[in-house]
Formats: structure tokens, C-alpha cells, sequence
């Protein structure tokens, strides 16, 4: 049925119908895609300097961009519908699996993410970050909005018991992630002011026995650390003193591409994936800093715009939360490595080497693409 | 969607959702600023301060210490070379925690408290990024070991360092000295940018006394390094200028022979070349293997030079002060002949003894003792120094009066330092009545100057001072400060010339006449020193009183304790018509010169018709 309706000619977004053709029966979103385009050769070349010149790096990242246009290009082709119905399945598919990690997952460095599956790892919090929104989009979309304070909390309870369990893998910061891009739809759906306003305040109450009672000693090291690096210089502190003297030292104009010594002579850790920006920073200066900010802003209200032109519920929550889920990963990294917030396990998106975080991404800009090429439905 | 209660309202959803997004948009906006903020406060507010941390992290400055000069003998025989060394230094800026890694590596290998003691003192000096020292002349084993555990011991690192290797450490232990390990002192004393990176520096000796010949420029780099202290590349670099290269004026052959002819003896030998002034052989036996002093000699081997009875450290041909005794008659002529008080002709009574007038004091001549009676009933100045006659020198010194001897004797060099390009080098004593006024606040008695005149009593010379003396007496008073080394980098060192005792040819020639008397003489007191001799050798023999002899108690050598006989002297120069080589000899408790003599005609045999240097 879906397939039908696509086929016809659409009518409803002006930006389409300027280009009626091609990339509308791709299902594509030209200025989302170039603009995706421009940030990935962006990446690739501050990928470059940031991995020491391993080219090697470099064709493998580049892969995983291969496998994730793909991926965006096929998911973008799903209708909605489908994607709305399936949803839920996923979502519980996905707690399961979470639960799978909890008994049988294998990890590193104390944390327990992920799951072998023969010769295949994958985390399963990644999906979540996806389906997430996804599901709360699907149980609000057909309700009336603004949602009740019922519906708020129906949807309180699908975000926290994924939530709790990536907690507890830990993963502090993907747990923070998928919270707030459940969170991110409420606020979309036009959740009451006052909800938001006693949510902020129930989480500055509870600042004190999350401290005391969730979060793990390694977690409150970074907090501390974060506050007062130099507390401890060689150990914790290291890589946020040695990120911000990247950064600082990087001025105005940078180093050049290739030059950064903080990055090429090691002093900067993980120089090629989360502090990456610090890299782009140190090579290409504050005026790289703006021209990727500018691209991601772009890409941001491309994003919203999309959301606003969408004829449903669903294309608009979902639209929304991918993009502001989006901004937190930008939000994130960029202020740990500046040493704004603590330091979280949170990639540069589309930079930052990895292949999970890229293909995870912009499957949630083929959600976007495929709401941008929606059809108005006609309702049933 | 059965259990909706409220209808949809399709457009106020779109526009709650497009308030919310203009929220958002704000929120994202607002947020990012927060962002772009810190990163213009990083990037261009502190923008200095991090850069300057980021040159700081990368770059370092590095001493290259220069390669200490080379020492040579006037063969072109090595002396002192520079040889590769590992030593084990650590970069404190590196290492998280010292405690910890100093004891890891006294797992790994020896490394004594005193290297720790000595490393913590010399950290407080170094700045946090430069290497100290911790052990030195690391093992194979040993740098294996730290190899394998290098990746657990970051700021641990192992150098290549040129230490200081002397292949003939005992036989030049006195003529060279030695360098050791910087102490505190010298830390204090010593230029701190010329030493950075540079370990050792001259203890004693020619190492010392041309230190900053030797030392050469400091040169520095500029290095990027990495966060683990890895030097990647060379910024910029001023390489340092090589201490210049020695030659001495020593002669390894001489050397050789006054060692080995001095044997187990304590004693010393020095000789000069009249001509130049340069000096051919330092020998102070018993030497010691110089060696074991570059590194920090350990406190057992140290203990054992600093108690020996036989003194090694104690350099006697410069230290060394002894009554020079009947070898300082050759001078005493001089004196005697320049003050017109005798003639070669002038002769004097020997029953054997002398006294003052009106003073019943015999003072004996050494013959009394042998013969019964004097050297002959008149004495001339050619037999009384050929037969070393004590009465007639008793005569000329009451005579001349011990100032005047004082003035005449001076000029050959007693009383003051040589000069000699070397360290710790003593006076001696030339007595005068102003000296005993102001060394020992006392008259001087009119009886002391008569054991002046054979060299006894307080006269206290060094056999650096006599081989001076008999080389100005060999060149017929020219004056030179003696010189170990002969050049420096190929550019020749001229030994300091003083004003020469102008003295007619005729006194130096009776002089010379007395003492060629001494060894080729029927009745010369080194007569033994003749056979199958090649040439002409003028010498001087003399015995120097270690214990007090009583008024008519008889020496006899057997009932004296070794350390209580007599030492021998003997200075000598050969050949006589043009003398190249003048040499001073002491063998403590010798028992007299006969032990000195025979050392002479060694050396100078080596001198004058030896093989050349093997090396």
C-alpha cells in the first residue's frame, strides 16, 4: 500500500517540486546529502592527520561511510508506516538483547557493551539509540498532543529500562544519549512547560544520590577530573590538559594540516577518535572550529526543517529527536574535549574514526530522508 | 489508538511541534555558542599560554657535551682516550613516581645508596626534563635487563657516554692525574652551562691544571620529542667544539725505566730536558691505577689507597719535601764561587769535622765516621764535591752567612714553587733568618747555618724543585719554568722563560769539573755509576737525614728501622758538554744516594741511547 502512495506525485513540499525526478524517487535529500558529503571529506582529512598519516585508516573509515550511505540510502527507501510499525518489535528486540549483555555480553576495560555473534561484534545499546526515539514517536503519534502526564510517563518508563540497562553496562554515555533522545520527543510532542521545568528540577535533586549511589568510581574520577585537571596530571588529567593545549595552541589559524605536534608527537590521546576535534582544532585553528560548526549547523536546520514539513506526527517526532540527538553528540564531544563536560565515551560525529557510531548515524539520516520524502498521507 | 479520548487536531500538533522546534533551534544555537565560546577563550584568549605549553611539551634543549681533549706522550703514545660507556639516567619530568621506579631498578641491577644519594643531589640542580645520571659503565647484562623493562620504566633511559680511559693508569697515575665524577663543590664552582650534559672533570694533575683546555664548548640541540621523550627530530643544533688534544713533554720510555728501576721502592723521579724545559718523566712510587677513579672509585678500593702506609695518592716528586742534602753542594760551589768567598783554587782544612770558633761543637763530615780522618788535609772546591765533602761546605756557609746563602740560592729555584703545569705542587723551604722569624717566630742560631750548607736542618726541597735546580745548573743558568706539556692541538707551548743567573763560564765549568768527578772520579762518591758509561754524566749525590742523630752516636743502617733510614738522593745531567737532560731522584729510606744513583744512569741511558717508544 505504501509503495502506491509513494509513487505519486508529490505535491506537498516545495522543495521536491523544484526538483521532481531523480532524487525524489531515490528518496533523497540533496541539500542533507551534500551537506553530509562535505562533512564526511572534512572528516576523512582531519581523519588523516589525526590517525598520523595511516592512510590505511583513513580507506577503512571511508568503508564504513560506503556501508552507511548505503544503509541511509536503503533505510530512506522504508515508508514510514512500515518503520512506525516496526518500531515496536525493535524496541523490544533491543532490550532483550541488552539484557542478552548484561549475562553473555564480552567487553573491555570493565564494561560490558557488547555481544560476539560468531565472527561479529556489535553493540546493541547502538540500536537502541535508534529505536528509541522511534518507539516513543509510534506510541505518541497516534494520541493526542500535547501527551498527558499518563503518556508522559508511559513514555518515561520505554526510555528508562533501556536506559538503566546501558547504565549499568556502563556506558555513561550512551545511556545519556538514548535518554535524551527519548526526551527529545516529549519535548517535541509539546510536553508542558511545567513538566520540563519539574524534570530539571528532579534532576538537580538527584544529583546527590546519583553521586552516591550510581555512578561508578571511574565515572566520578572524570567529573573531578573535569572540574580540576591539573589535580592529576599524569594520570586522568593528562588527556584533558593535553586536549585544551591542542586546541589553545592551535590560535586563529592553526598549525597546518599535518603540523599539529600535540597530536603527531602523542601527546594527545585518542587523537583519531573522541578527541578528534581537538586535532581539527590544533591543525586548521578557531577558523576550522567555525567552518565545521557552520556545517554542522547546517545540517541541524536542515534536519529541523524537515521535521516542521512533515506531514505526520510520527515523520515530525522522529525528524526532530535524529537531529537533536544529533546535536548532543556535536554538544558532547566538542565541550569534553574542550574540557566543558566530563569526558564520556562520545564521538565527533561523522569524524571521529569508528565504524558503529558512522553506520548508527546515518541510518538516522535515512529516517530523516525518508520522512523528507514522505507523501502527505492520506488518512486512513 | 482505540483508547484516544481527545480528538487529533492535526494542526495545532504541527504547530506546537513548530513552537517546540523554534525552542529547540534556539536551545541548539544557545548551546553551540557556549561551545564556540570556549573554544575562541582556548583558541584565542589563551592562546599564548597554550602554545607556549605546547612548544614546552614538544621541544627541549639538549647539552651535547663536548668530547674531552686526548693526551699524548712526546712519542704520540695515547695517554688518555675517551671510550663509549653506558650509563642509566633518568628524566624525572617523566617518571610518575620516583620512589617507585628507583626501587624497580635495584631490582634490576646494583645500584648502590651513594649512586642514589649522589643522584638526588644532582636532580635538585637539573632542570625536570633533563637526563641525570643514576649508574655509570653499565654491563651488557645490565643494559639488556633494562631494555626488556624499558616499557615499564618510562623516563628510564640509557646513554652512550665517552668516559675518560687512561691505558697506562699506574704509570702515569702521579705525571697525569685523573678525572673523576663532579662533586658538589665543583657544582658550585663550575660553569653550569659548560658542564650541562658533561659528567667528569679533571680531579688532579695535567687533567686538572688544563681542565678548560681539555673540557672544549658545550654545544646544545633543539629536540621535538614525543609525549614519552623520544627524540623524532633535531630543530636546531650548535654542536660543541672538542677539548683540545695534549702532547706532553713526557717520554713513556723514561717513564718506563724510573718506574721500573724505583721498583717496590717509594721514591720518586723527575726529569727535564734543560733546553726546553719540558718534562720528560714525573715518577712517584708507588702509583695507582688512575682508572678507578673516573667513575667513583668504591669506598673499599679508596680506603685501601688512603691507608696504605706507603701513601700512593701522595705525589712525592711535587708534594714531596725532603732535606735535599749533599746535592745541594753543586749550588752551595755556585754560591760560593758568585760571592767571591772561594776560588776553585781556595781550599780548606778537613780533619774530618768542623767547628765554630769558640764553640767546642764538632760538626762531623760523614767521612769521620769511615776513615777516622777528613777527605785529605786541604780540600778544594773539585774534591769537595766530587768526594761530597762536608767540612769545606760547613766553611763556605759560615762564611756566606745564611741570608746570602739565601740569595744566591734562590735563583735555582728553592724555596718557591716550579710552577710546573700540574697541580698541588709545594714550596719547600729555603731557610733564612727572616723565614725562621716568621715561620717559627725564632733568632736564627749561627750552628744551623753550618747544616745549611749540606742541606740539612730546615731546607726542605721537592725533586721537582732539585731537577729545576740541576737543569739551570745543566744549561749554565738558564732559567724555564718546567713544562708537562709540550703542545696544544699541534700549537708547541713555550716554557715561560725567567732572567738567567748571569755567572761567568769558568764557575759553571768547576762546578761541572766536581760533579763529573762524582761519577767518573777514582774517588767520586757514584763512581759505581761509570761503568761502560757512553757518555758524560755530571752528578750529585745525597743523603737526607729521617731521624736525628745524636753527638757522637754512630748510623748504623741495620739497626735502624726502614722507615726510619736515610733516603737517597741523586741529581744528575748528561751529557755534559750539552747536557739534554737533567734529573732529580729520592728513594725514601733508601738507606742513602747509592740507592738513588743507579736510577740516574737507568734513565738517562733510556734518554740518550734508548730504542725508540713502542707504546
Amino acid at each position: 500500500m505504501g509503495d502506491y502512495v509513494r509513487q505519486m506525485p508529490d505535491q506537498g513540499s516545495a522543495d521536491l517540486a523544484r526538483r521532481p525526478g531523480l532524487a525524489t524517487r531515490l528518496h533523497i535529500d540533496v541539500p542533507l546529502l551534500l551537506l553530509l558529503l562535505v562533512l564526511t571529506v572534512y572528516g576523512l582529512i582531519v581523519l588523516y592527520s589525526g590517525s598520523d598519516s595511516d592512510m590505511g585508516a583513513v580507506i577503512r573509515q571511508a568503508q564504513y561511510f560506503g556501508l552507511a550511505y548505503l544503509g541511509m540510502f536503503l533505510i530512506a527507501q522504508i515508508s514510514l508506516q512500515r518503520i512506525m510499525r516496526w518500531a515496536p518489535w525493535l524496541y523490544l528486540l533491543g532490550v532483550v538483547l541488552l539484557v542478552a549483555v548484561m549475562f553473555a555480553g564480552v567487553g573491555a576495560k570493565g564494561a560490558q557493551r557488547w555481544l560476539q555473534l560468531g565472527g561479529f561484534r556489535f553493540q546493541p545499546s547502538e540500536i537502541l539509540k535508534l529505536v528509541l526515539p522511534l518507539t516513543l514517536a509510534w506510541y505518541l503519534a497516534d494520541r493526542s498532543l500535547p501527551p498527558r502526564l499518563l503518556h508522559i510517563l508511559v513514555c518515561l518508563g520505554i526510555l528508562g529500562v533501556p536506559a538503566v540497562l546501558i547504565l549499568k553496562q556502563p556506558d555513561l554515555g550512551t545511556a545519556v544519549l538514548i535518554a535524551a533522545s527519548g526526551l527529545f520527543v516529549l519535548f517535541l510532542a509539546g510536553m508542558g512547560w511545567r513538566y520540563i521545568l519539574g524534570a530539571v528540577v528532579v534532576v538537580v535533586a538527584s544529583a546527590w544520590p546519583m553521586w552516591m549511589f550510581v555512578l561508578k568510581d571511574y565515572q566520578k574520577q572524570r567529573i573531578l577530573t573535569m572540574l580540576d585537571p591539573e589535580s592529576d596530571k599524569l594520570g586522568a588529567g593528562w588527556n584533558i590538559i593535553q586536549s585544551k593545549t591542542a586546541i589553545g595552541s592551535g590560535g586563529w589559524e592553526g598549525k597546518g594540516w599535518m603540523l599539529g605536534t600535540q597530536s603527531h608527537l602523542d601527546f594527545l590521546p585518542e587523537s583519531h577518535t573522541d578527541f578528534i576535534i581537538a586535532v581539527l582544532s590544533e591543525e586548521f585553528g578557531l577558523r576550522g572550529v567555525l567552518l565545521l560548526m557552520g556545517i554542522y549547523l547546517l545540517i541541524l536546520l536542515r534536519g529541523f526543517w524537515i521535521g516542521v514539513q512533515a506531514p505526520t506526527s510520527f515523520g515530525r517526532l522522529v525528524a526532530g529527536s535524529v537531529t537533536l540527538t544529533f546535536f548532543v553528540y556535536i554538544f558532547v564531544n566538542m565541550g569534553m574535549v574542550a574540557g566543558l563536560l566530563p569526558v564520556v565515551g562520545v564521538p565527533l560525529p561523522l569524524v571521529s574514526a569508528g565504524g558503529t557510531s558512522v553506520v548508527t548515524l546515518m541510518a538516522g539520516f535515512g529516517i530523516l530522508m525518508a520522512v523528507s520524502t514522505q507523501k502527505p498521507l492520506v488518512p486512513r | 489508538m482505540a483508547r484516544s479520548i481527545q480528538l487529533k487536531d492535526p494542526h495545532r500538533e504541527a504547530r506546537i511541534y513548530s513552537a517546540r522546534t523554534v525552542a529547540a533551534v534556539l536551545l541548539v544555537l544557545g548551546m553551540l555558542g557556549i561551545i564556540l565560546a570556549r573554544y575562541y577563550s582556548l583558541q584565542v584568549t589563551e592562546y599564548e599560554t597554550y602554545r607556549t605549553q605546547s612548544e614546552r611539551n614538544r621541544v627541549q634543549l639538549q647539552p651535547l657535551p663536548p668530547k674531552r681533549g686526548l693526551i699524548f706522550d712526546r712519542n704520540g703514545v695515547l695517554l688518555a682516550d675517551n671510550r663509549p660507556s653506558y650509563m642509566l639516567s633518568i628524566v624525572r619530568e617523566q617518571v610518575a613516581d620516583l620512589d617507585a621506579t628507583l626501587a624497580e631498578l635495584q631490582q634490576l641491577l646494583p645500584i648502590s645508596d651513594s649512586d642514589i644519594a649522589n643522584f638526588r643531589k644532582k636532580l635538585q640542580r637539573r632542570r625536570p626534563y633533563e637526563a641525570v645520571p643514576l649508574r655509570f659503565r653499565l654491563t651488557e647484562a645490565e643494559q639488556a635487563r633494562l631494555a626488556v623493562n624499558r616499557f615499564r620504566l618510562p623516563g628510564v633511559v640509557v646513554d652512550a657516554q665517552l668516559l675518560r680511559y687512561y691505558p697506562h693508569g699506574e704509570l702515569f697515575s702521579h705525571a697525569l692525574g685523573y678525572v673523576g665524577r663532579i662533586n658538589e663543590r665543583e657544582v658550585l664552582e663550575l660553569d653550569e652551562s659548560d658542564y650541562r650534559g658533561t659528567f667528569h672533570v679533571g680531579k688532579v694533575g695535567v687533567e686538572k691544571y688544563y681542565e678548560d683546555i681539555l673540557h672544549g664548548d658545550v654545544g646544545y640541540q633543539n629536540v621535538e620529542t614525543n609525549a614519552h621523550g623520544r627524540v623524532l627530530r633535531v630543530l636546531e643544533r650548535h654542536d660543541p667544539v672538542p677539548g683540545a688534544n695534549l702532547v706532553l713533554n713526557l717520554d713513556i720510555r723514561i717513564q718506563r725505566a724510573a718506574t721500573e728501576a724505583l721498583g717496590e721502592r717509594r721514591g720518586a723521579v723527575v726529569a727535564i730536558d734543560p733546553r726546553t724545559g719540558g718534562v720528560l718523566a714525573l715518577v712517584s712510587t708507588p702509583g695507582f691505577d688512575t682508572n678507578l677513579f673516573v667513575n667513583g672509585i668504591s669506598s673499599k678500593d679508596y680506603s685501601a689507597l688512603r691507608d696504605s702506609l706507603d701513601v700512593p695518592l701522595f705525589n712525592r716528586a711535587i708534594q714531596g719535601v725532603y732535606p735535599p742534602g749533599s746535592t745541594i753542594k753543586p749550588f752551595m760551589g755556585m754560591a760560593g764561587l758568585e760571592s767571591g768567598l772561594i776560588t776553585p783554587e781556595y781550599t780548606v782544612a778537613d780533619p774530618g769535622w768542623y767547628s765554630l770558633p769558640g764553640d767546642s761543637h764538632k760538626y762531623r763530615d760523614w767521612i769521620l765516621r769511615i776513615r777516622g780522618t777528613g777527605h785529605a788535609p786541604r780540600v778544594d772546591l773539585n774534591m769537595a764535591i766530587a768526594e761530597s765533602c762536608d767540612t769545606y761546605f760547613y766553611d763556605l756557609a759560615r762564611r756566606l752567612t745564611i741570608d746570602r746563602m739565601y740569595d744566591y740560592l734562590r735563583p735555582f729555584g728553592f724555596g718557591e714553587r716550579t710552577g710546573v703545569d700540574t697541580t698541588n705542587e709545594r714550596r719547600g723551604v729555603l731557610p733564612s733568618t727572616r723565614w725562621k722569624r716568621e715561620a717559627m717566630a725564632q733568632p736564627w742560631y749561627p750552628g744551623e747555618t753550618i747544616s745549611a750548607g749540606i742541606g740539612q736542618g730546615y731546607m726542605l726541597a721537592s725533586p721537582m724543585q732539585l731537577a729545576v735546580a740541576t737543569s739551570v745548573m745543566a744549561s749554565k743558568g738558564q732559567r724555564r719554568v718546567p713544562r708537562l706539556v709540550h703542545s696544544i692541538n699541534g700549537e708547541p707551548v713555550e716554557a715561560p722563560v725567567l732572567d738567567p743567573i748571569a755567572a761567568p763560564d769558568e764557575y759553571w765549568q768547576a762546578i761541572y769539573a766536581g760533579m763529573l768527578e762524582v761519577v767518573h772520579g777514582k774517588r767520586g762518591t757514584a763512581k759505581a755509576l761509570a761503568k761502560d758509561i757512553q757518555y758524560q754524566m755530571a752528578g750529585k749525590t745525597g743523603t737526607a737525614q729521617v731521624i736525628g742523630i745524636a753527638q757522637g752516636a754512630v748510623y748504623r743502617e741495620e739497626d735502624v728501622a726502614e722507615r726510619h733510614r736515610h733516603h737517597g738522593l741523586f741529581i744528575a745531567f748528561a751529557p755534559a758538554e750539552a747536557p739534554t737532560i737533567a734529573v732529580a731522584i729520592i728513594v725514601e729510606n733508601g738507606g742513602g744516594s747509592s740507592a738513588a744513583s743507579p736510577i740516574a744512569r737507568k734513565v738517562i741511558d733510556t734518554w740518550l741511547l734508548g730504542e725508540t717508544a713502542d707504546g
